[in-house]
């Protein structure tokens, strides 16, 4: 010990046999300073969310002021939130009956069936799709999905905008981020599971589908709450594809409003700082966040509570 | 789900051959769905690219790139000012996210005590951030600049500033990956060398994790260049027929005028917004490729 501190402090001329070492340690004035910078650049994430609270709370209390809860949380009107929280939830329906499945069969193949070499390629494919602009795929809806496959290939009789085409565009877009953290959590199950359940006698699918995927539970019922989050949040597809008019409808081949339509839609436009229709963009913001949040801390919950350690 | 007993010969090879198990109907069948779903979104990314460059072909020349937006001539439209324009806001989101992101990162990787409640709140902070939809951080944009009192939010520092925002839990989280995959043997190293903690950080564990700090970095500024709806609520117009000239001149980005375009009905604006969503997505494709680059060139496994 006391020799790797004399070779510590030779520069300080301390390194004669016989006089103890320096160790009390150089005051760093400029090392602290600098620490104090990483922290403050830390502490900016911390304000980016206090940010997020005080700019969305502010205008939802002077758009309270002029308006009354019961005119905001209304099934119809100008002012209601109700018909625009379910277009975002039939749209979010869609997505996710789309995106679970596929990611979750992805992420299974992915982590058990391909061989390290095909994951190596595999994995960035299926994240690419995740790098895909949102601007693209609400493009994509409206271009193709509605016309083409909808409108011609199956034959339904579906709105020029409709949430069916933009709920399933948005379920692909959200199946790399299923599949990416599904894949993680399925390839941290140990091996000897496996093995254990090989030996006996199950064959691969059994092994899959009744060792892995329970013991990875935690983590893909993370990665599917998260996929929700993303799709709840998604903002460029639905306000192309899904429709810009409120419709309390549960029909998925009309057009429908969801929030983050609305906010998309109405930002667009023309609103004086300060009016009511420009305030209400904020309280459906606060809204959107509000949910946002809540269902990303069940995420997190789920992983602290359910995680196994192996 | 066969029986387990071997009674013929032919049985006992098939199970000595070991992989018989995995060829039973419902196996297969299975595996086929597994297959499906892994080529499924493959199968839609070919279709959106080679449908959406037949729909742009006749738009492929030069008035796109050099051309602004025109409404008087649909057909000889341009996106000049939305290139320019995001390849300004790209620029100036780097500049403000990337030191910002690296030093929380080297601060929580490097510095924080784990134990203290105030570092384990910002990593749930962080983990939360990472999940916020984008629109709202365009309202905290708007609320900013207003803050910091500007008349006129739909320039180059307002979007640039919705960017950043958006972008910086990527870069911290990914920083923080390439900073713990340099082993702690190069610090234990360096600090029995006499080294304070500071100058290992600086000179040992930064510079070995440059690579992974740089793919993180160019992976969260190409989606960031891709992103339309908070610049929409910063107010960015679509129709903007100017350079940007500086952080406070109004700039338009690519996304945004390809969305306002697609609002439009005619014919000529879908074939110009097709042309663009090539371009676009050529320019996320080089810049993805860059980072996978960077990857396998200067990555190192230790």
């Amino acid at each position: 010990m006391s020799d790797a501190h004399t070779g510590a402090g030779s520069s300080l001329g301390t390194g004669l046999p016989g006089v103890p070492p320096d160790l009390s340690g150089r005051s760093r004035p400029g090392e602290r300073a600098i620490q104090a910078v990483l922290f403050t650049s830390a502490l900016v994430s911390v304000a980016i969310t206090v940010g997020i609270v005080v700019a969305l709370v502010r205008p939802v209390v002077d758009f309270f002021a002029d308006v009354p809860f019961g005119d905001f949380f209304a099934l119809e009107g100008d002012l209601a939130v109700v018909p625009l929280v379910a277009a975002t939830f039939v749209v979010t329906a869609i997505a996710m009956l789309v995106a679970v499945p596929l990611g979750l069969g992805a992420a299974m193949y992915l982590s058990e069936y391909a061989s390290p070499r095909v994951r190596k390629v595999l994995k960035p494919t299926v994240e690419l799709l995740a790098g895909v602009p949102s601007v693209v795929y609400g493009f994509f809806a409206l271009a193709f999905v509605t016309p083409t496959l909808l409108q011609k290939i199956l034959n339904l009789e579906v709105g020029f905008t409709n949430a069916l085409a933009a709920g399933l565009v948005l379920g692909v877009m959200i199946i790399p981020t299923i599949a990416s953290l599904a894949e993680d959590a399925m390839a941290a199950v140990p091996q000897a599971m496996r093995q254990g359940s090989l030996a006996m006698g199950a064959n691969r699918m059994q092994t899959t589908l009744r060792v892995v995927f329970p013991a990875a539970l935690s983590g893909i019922a993370a990665a599917v709450v998260l996929g929700l989050s993303r799709a709840v949040g998604e903002t460029m597809i639905v306000a192309l594809a899904a429709g810009a008019r409120k419709n309390l409808s549960i029909d998925p081949r009309e057009g429908m409003q969801t929030m983050t339509g609305f906010i998309a839609q109405t930002a667009g436009g023309e609103n004086p700082v300060g009016s009511t229709s420009y305030n209400m963009l904020f309280a459906v913001g606060l809204l959107l966040f509000v949910i946002t949040l809540i269902i990303n801390i069940i995420s997190i919950s789920i992983v602290r509570r359910f995680r196994q350690v192996y | 789900m066969s029986s387990v007993a071997a009674r013929t010969a032919r049985d006992l090879t098939r199970i000595t051959t070991g992989r018989s198990r995995d060829r039973t109907p419902g196996s297969l069948i299975f595996l086929g769905g597994l297959w499906f779903s892994l080529f499924f979104g493959v199968m839609v990314l070919i279709v959106l690219i080679v449908t959406t460059a037949i729909d742009g072909a006749p738009r492929f020349d030069g008035a796109l790139f050099t051309a602004y937006d025109s409404t008087l001539a649909p057909e000889r439209t341009g996106f000049r000012a939305g290139i320019l324009g995001s390849i300004w806001l790209m620029f100036t989101t780097a500049v403000l996210a990337v030191p910002l992101g690296i030093a929380a990162a080297l601060y929580l990787e490097e510095f924080a005590d784990n134990g203290r409640w105030y570092n384990r709140f910002i990593e749930v902070n962080l983990q939360n951030l990472a999940a916020v939809p984008s629109v709202v951080y365009g309202l905290l944009a708007v609320a900013v600049m207003a803050l910091m009192g500007f008349e006129r939010k739909g320039i180059v520092l307002g979007g640039a500033i919705a960017l950043a925002m958006l972008i910086l839990p990527v870069i911290i989280i990914t920083t923080r990956e390439a900073v713990r995959a340099v082993p702690t043997e190069i610090r234990h190293g360096s600090l029995a060398l006499g080294a304070t903690v500071l100058q290992t950080t600086w000179r040992q564990t930064l510079p070995s994790a440059v690579p992974g700090i740089a793919t993180g970095t160019i992976l969260g500024l190409s989606r960031a260049i891709g992103e339309a709806a908070p610049l929409l609520l910063i107010g960015l117009a679509g129709a903007v027929r100017f350079d940007p000239a500086g952080i406070f001149s109004p700039v338009t980005a690519l996304p945004i005028q390809i969305y306002s375009m697609t609002s439009q009905s005619q014919e000529a604006y879908q074939q110009a917004a097709s042309a663009a969503i090539i371009v676009l997505l050529v320019m996320i494709l080089s810049l993805n490729a860059l980072a996978i680059f960077i990857r396998n060139k200067f990555q190192r496994s230790w």
